[in-house]
């Protein structure tokens, strides 16, 4: 920096306090201030698709039914768990280091980003099945009951991962898997140098990455339970039995006439005062009905998981510095608010989860 | 306003100086509120810019004047010019709903003209099935539009009319009017719609009510020159949907342009078809009977067996082979038959009704 | 405590454009001043492109047929020329340039609360900007500033990337929305009570607060925008049972609050330099601060007035015309307060004060034309003509650029040391006045008799308003250049300026100029922002603020009944 601060304000100036705050609480405040019109900010960039949302749904209440149904209800709690969970270590660890209880603070940090990564590693589960299943945003949507002759080939991925024959999930890992790789050698690094806060960054880091898999792993339980599940189901027309792959070539052909004849053109018409009667299950399995619902269901949970991401950061960052032992009674203030911060992503799921996957 | 004053402003406009000509039953209304409004503002515009003008004279500094700097303030006049303008605005929002219900309120007898936008034209499909791409309407009848879009965003304005409503793909949107003067007057595209955007003009031709019937017979007549009529009914029976005529342009069938005379492969048989009237004629009759690879997956084009008679498959026909070299020229288009010989696939399509 | 302001004046090296040197010690400074001034030759920058394509438009209408451009690159072009001005001019040109300098001098503060945060918007104002123009001139988008869908979902332009440049774009304008309203919050002195504060940050407060509630949502809605093109996500586009009328809904959210993120530190402005040039307190000072407010809060409620016909339901349209007239109100309370605070003041003709003339001029009839629009019956001819093109060029660029260029002579000796040379000051004003008119009068003409928008030819009916319409706008390019000469004549020649060149009452012109990097040596002593009472002329030294005796300091504002 080009300006010697401690030279003009070398007086009574703790080396935490900026240069133009009186005293530490004024700093304090005006940080809680700017990250409360932050948070409003993030609330008002939600409510957007919350409007999105509410629109679309009151015009197709049909499609929504139908499509939600294709969520897995139980990944979905078991997420709400793991974000609560986070959030409480969250809270704790701010109070630590209100307390200056440097290793308490670290653990908090580590276990709220371990929660985060599994939090991630469930929903690429989700994100992936429903990919090789075709559950895509409108424009390459894939009926579930109509024989598909498209290719699953999703534009966006295409150039990105080529034409490798790997399910989605795998190449959903190699970038994570990288990542873990990267940090076991510097935790290896770090074990040569015996650093104890280099360790526990580096540690704590590691374990983050590994709990992506972790919760890779929970939700692929968690599918295969389900599937099996649907696979002892017998009805055909049970709108579950689409989740198993079979089951839906078996759905597929039988209502391939159908589905095949029906005009794609007919859900186009937005008016809907001049729809009689409800659509037909055809009808809402296209790329203007459930394809709606599956754009909105990307972009909404999309967007929250950047939060996550985005989170993640400033966390990493928070256990570099609390790793440090900077955070004291006088200066918490960063904790508090990527607490605050956090606490906000995890409300938004607290929405995004009934509206999505329970509402019916 | 005395419109002779400004000879130069009023050059090729037929209107006041304000306003495009009162076309129709709204002119009265709005340029009423208009020069309401304007008065209004003149007012204040002349109070305000006049009260700056004294004091910035009167008051300015100057040797031998010393202002006042102590801050006034008087609620009385604050609260005066607070209330009056908002009584003042509170009459021109009732005036304006007044007649904007008008506007969005038709009669309950209209006439009903389908409206199709698209980039970059518009065309009309009258009550009688014409269609044409100039609007052809009487004089003081009510008329309700009911308009689509094909593509993108547009907008229906006649300046004339004083009315205007956006076409919204997707949507069915309707605007009335009842125009009470004859004569031509320009439609424009208002909302930015692309490229050509501001050549998306047509006119609007308000007739007496004898004329109006008497274009509408007109447009629903076919024209005599086969080429002429093959392109009309390519505009207006469908085809023109899935099939462009423009050279490599697909749209979902085959581009019509430069098809003619040559070699279709079929996909399922394998065997290679010359594009001829034969071809066209089983096409037509049966789509899915002989087709090219590439648009054999998504074949969707129903059958039109029995939706043409011998001489309007002659026209298509016609139509097409004008198409060979990828466009129509004028003298094509205008080309009547040969008087004895009947056009080439005539005993074809004979054969099959 | 100091005797006098001027006492704070130090030596020329402790000013803080020159205390520190090199190109690193502005490209990371975290100096309020110094991140203001970046921001100015930047939305300086903006301005001379976006004038230079304006120039281009006109050239091209002044004849009816294609002239030097085709219909697509005349679309182009002005896609370009609203973007540029709306995004990189005309939202950071108040708030971020003038704001920034001034804010935390105003308030008495040292720095604005977040430094890094203000450096980091910077950052992100410059990668927007460049992120927008690079994807704009690369194959050139042609949506129009406005985006509306399906055109934009369809054309071939790099819509992708000028929506990630707005977003980029917003968030620089949140972050320094957040950082002015956290700094008024928190970081005002001892004394500088709310109604202390001068009407510059008034204006900036109720400014910040809609760049934080609104831009959120434009952030969005050019995501979803966004998300439509590369992950084709429907929502807008009817072929998949989207609705394209959502997104005007999404973009007007934004974009009408955003008309009073660019037109409300404008009337900030006006509110000191009506003052300060007229050597006169302001008059109702709680009614300008309480209309900028009603103004910040009426502005978010007014968006429908944009699609009066895109067919919305009746009861819609008109609750939303009710409420647009509502928010004409307080705009008309701030007219008639700017002009009673020169009756019977001291006026002085300098450069400040005729653009603040000049702004009420053509402010006046940016606003009153307002009514045709708001008025659901004449809006129906008028939406989508050169009409309203012709009354928001009156509001932004009348009203927001005038008061901008007020701003910047004003508070130029301040910014740089220097004066300025007032006889070509007040030329430059009257050559804006005259070109200003006689490009956008015309217009209003041509639009009532139907003369649409965004064409790139036209009926050969409209020509001879076309035509003084262009040599109206190369009248006012000549005004600007003449205003730009005067600016960088007097970097160059200037003659140093006193503290107080004009007799201002507020804390600014109580430190030196320009200032120094802390902006005041002791804590400045606050009193009523509109006092001039203590300020004494000194000639060359400009205005001396002499301190009263505390028993003659008035405790409340002094106002008198008149």
């Amino acid at each position: 920096m080009s300006h010697d601060h401690a030279a003009d304000h070398g007086h009574d100036h703790p080396s935490f306090l900026a240069h133009h705050f009186d005293d530490p609480e004024q700093q304090f405040d005006a940080g809680k201030l700017g990250i409360w019109i932050f948070l409003v900010t993030e609330v008002l960039f939600f409510s957007g698709m919350f409007c999105a949302y509410a629109l679309y749904r009151s015009r197709n209440p049909e499609v929504f039914t139908f499509a939600s149904t294709f969520l897995n209800t139980k990944l979905g709690a078991f997420n709400t768990g793991v974000l609560l969970f986070s959030s409480l270590t969250m809270a704790w660890g701010v109070r630590c280091a209100q307390l200056r209880q440097r290793g308490g603070l670290v653990l908090c940090l580590a276990l709220t980003l371990i929660c985060a990564s599994i939090f991630l590693g469930v929903k690429a589960v989700e994100y992936t099945h429903k990919w090789d299943m075709g559950l895509l945003p409108a424009h390459f949507y894939l009926s579930q009951y109509a024989q598909t002759i498209e290719h699953h080939d999703w534009a966006p991925f295409k150039e990105l991962v080529g034409q490798a024959h790997m399910t989605w999930l795998t190449k959903l890992c190699i970038l994570p898997g990288l990542i873990t790789i990267g940090f076991a050698a510097w935790l290896f690094s770090t074990l040569k140098s015996k650093e104890r806060r280099k360790i526990e960054v580096a540690g704590s880091m590691l374990l983050t990455a590994l709990a992506f898999f972790g919760g890779i792993g929970i939700g692929r339980v968690f599918q295969a339970a389900e599937e099996a599940a649907a696979a002892h189901s017998t009805d055909h027309g049970d709108k579950h039995a689409a989740t198993d792959a079979d089951h839906k070539h078996d759905a597929a052909s039988a209502d391939h006439a159908t589905a095949a004849s029906a005009d794609k053109t007919m859900l186009v018409s937005t008016d809907s005062q001049t729809k009689i009667g409800a659509p037909s299950i055809e009808q809402i399995d296209q790329k203007g009905g459930a394809g709606l619902f599956f754009s909105i269901y990307y972009c909404m949970t999309g967007v929250h998981a950047v939060h996550i991401l985005g989170g993640m950061v400033v966390l990493t960052w928070l256990l570099v510095r609390a790793s440090k032992d900077v955070f004291h009674e006088q200066y918490f203030g960063p904790v508090d608010y990527v607490g605050l911060y956090w606490h906000l992503v995890d409300l938004i799921w607290i929405y995004l989860f009934p509206l999505l996957y329970l509402i019916r | 306003m005395n419109t002779s004053m400004f000879p130069l402003l009023l050059a090729e406009h037929k209107g006041s100086f304000w306003f495009a000509e009162a076309g129709s039953t709204f002119a009265e209304e709005t340029d009423f509120l208009f020069m309401a409004i304007l008065w209004i503002s003149t007012f204040f515009f002349v109070v305000v810019v006049g009260a700056m003008v004294v004091f910035a004279i009167k008051y300015r500094r100057r040797p031998g004047y010393q202002g006042d700097s102590t801050a006034l303030h008087n609620n009385a006049l604050e609260i005066t010019w607070t209330v009056i303008p908002t009584l003042i605005v509170c009459w021109i929002f009732a005036r304006g709903v007044q007649g904007y219900m008008d506007m969005v309120t038709p009669p309950s007898e209209t006439i009903d003209i389908n409206v199709t936008a698209r980039k970059w034209s518009w065309s009309f499909q009258y009550p009688n099935g014409a269609e044409s791409n100039e609007l052809h309407l009487p004089v003081n009848k009510p008329v309700r539009l009911l308009m689509r879009s094909d593509d993108v965003l547009h907008c229906f304005f006649v300046p004339a009319f004083r009315t205007k409503a956006d076409v919204v793909p997707g949507r069915v949107t309707t605007l009335w009017f009842q125009p009470i003067l004859e004569g031509e007057f320009p439609l424009y595209c208002a909302e930015y719609c692309g490229d050509d955007h501001s050549i998306m003009r047509a006119k609007v031709v308000v007739h007496n009510q004898k004329s109006y019937e008497d274009e509408l017979v007109k447009l629903n007549k076919a024209p005599d020159a086969p080429v002429a009529h093959g392109q009309q009914l390519y505009l207006r029976r469908g085809c023109k949907g899935c099939h462009s005529i423009e050279d490599g342009k697909v749209l979902i069938g085959p581009s019509f342009a430069g098809s003619w005379g040559k070699d279709v492969k079929d996909s399922i048989s394998g065997a290679t078809v010359k594009f001829d009237e034969q071809y066209v004629q089983e096409s037509i009759e049966n789509p899915q009977a002989k087709m090219r690879a590439e648009f054999a997956k998504a074949a969707q084009m129903p059958s039109y067996k029995g939706r043409f008679k011998p001489k309007e498959m002659a026209a298509i026909t016609a139509f097409l082979k004008a198409l060979e070299d990828g466009k129509i020229t004028p003298e094509e288009e205008s080309a009547l038959p040969p008087p004895e010989t009947p056009a080439p696939t005539g005993d074809g399509a004979a054969k099959t009704n | 405590m100091s005797g006098s302001a001027t006492v704070q004046a130090q030596n020329a090296s402790d000013n803080y454009l020159f205390n520190t040197k090199g190109f690193l010690s502005w490209a990371l400074t975290l100096d309020h001043k110094r991140i203001g001034m970046m921001y100015l030759v930047g939305v300086m920058g903006a301005f001379l492109l976006g004038g230079i394509l304006a120039l281009i438009l006109r050239a091209e209408l002044a004849d009816p047929e294609n002239w030097f451009l085709t219909n697509k690159q005349y679309n182009q072009v002005f896609t370009l020329h609203g973007a540029v001005m709306v995004f990189l001019f005309i939202i950071p040109s108040v708030p971020a340039a003038l704001g920034n300098f001034l804010v935390p001098v105003m308030l008495g503060a040292k720095d604005v609360a977040f430094p890094r945060l203000n450096l980091g918007s910077f950052y992100l104002w410059v990668i927007g900007a460049i992120f927008f123009l690079v994807a704009l001139l690369s194959t050139g988008l042609d949506t129009g500033w406005t985006f509306y869908t399906p055109y934009s979902t369809q054309t071939s332009g790099p819509v992708v990337a000028a929506t990630l440049g707005v977003f980029i774009l917003g968030f620089s304008s949140i972050f320094t929305g957040l950082n002015f309203i956290v700094t008024i919050n928190t970081m005002r002195p001892p004394g500088m009570t709310w109604f202390r504060m001068p009407l510059f940050l008034w204006a900036t407060y109720s400014t910040s607060i809609i760049q934080v509630l609104a831009t959120p949502v434009l952030g969005i809605t050019v995501l979803l925008l966004a998300a439509e093109r590369v992950i084709g996500i429907g929502i807008f586009d009817p072929k998949f049972n989207g609705d394209p009328v959502t997104f005007q809904h999404f973009f007007w959210f934004y974009s009408h609050p955003a008309v009073y993120i660019m037109i409300l530190p404008g009337m900030g402005i006006i509110s000191e330099l009506m003052s300060v040039h007229s050597h006169k307190g302001i008059f109702g000072y709680r009614f300008i601060a309480y209309s900028s407010v009603a103004i910040a809060l009426f502005g978010f409620l007014v968006w429908g007035h944009h699609m009066f016909t895109s067919g919305m339901a009746n009861v819609t349209v008109i609750v939303f015309s009710a409420l647009t007239f509502s928010v004409s109100i307080p705009s008309a309370i701030k007219v008639f307060n700017w002009l009673a605070t020169m009756y019977k003041g001291t006026v002085q003709l300098n450069t400040p004060m005729c653009y603040a003339l000049n702004f009420i001029f053509l402010f006046t009839i940016g606003g009153l034309t307002g009514l045709w629009l708001g008025t659901l019956s004449t809006d129906r001819p008028l939406h989508d003509t050169y009409f309203v093109v012709a009354h928001f060029h009156y509001v932004m660029m009348g009203g927001t650029m005038v008061a901008f260029l007020g701003g910047v002579f004003h508070w130029w000796p301040k910014m740089t040391g220097k004066m300025f040379n007032d006889f070509w000051g007040n030329i430059s004003c009257l050559v804006v006045f005259i070109g200003f008119n006689m490009t956008f009068l015309p217009q209003f003409v041509m639009g009532s008799r139907g003369m649409p928008r965004r064409y790139a030819t036209y009926d050969p009916q409209f020509t001879v308003f076309h035509e003084w319409s262009t040599y109206g706008a190369f009248t006012l390019g000549l005004g600007l250049f003449i205003a730009l000469g005067v600016l960088i004549h007097s970097l160059l020649r200037g003659k140093q300026a006193p503290d107080n060149p004009w007799g201002g009452a507020t804390l600014e012109w109580q430190c030196s100029s320009p200032p120094p990097y802390y902006n005041f040596h002791t804590a400045p002593e606050v009193n009523d922002p509109y006092n001039y009472k203590p300020l004494t002329y000194r000639g060359e030294k400009g205005w001396e603020y002499v301190r009263p005796k505390p028993s003659t300091v008035p405790q409340q504002p002094d106002q008198v009944q008149v």
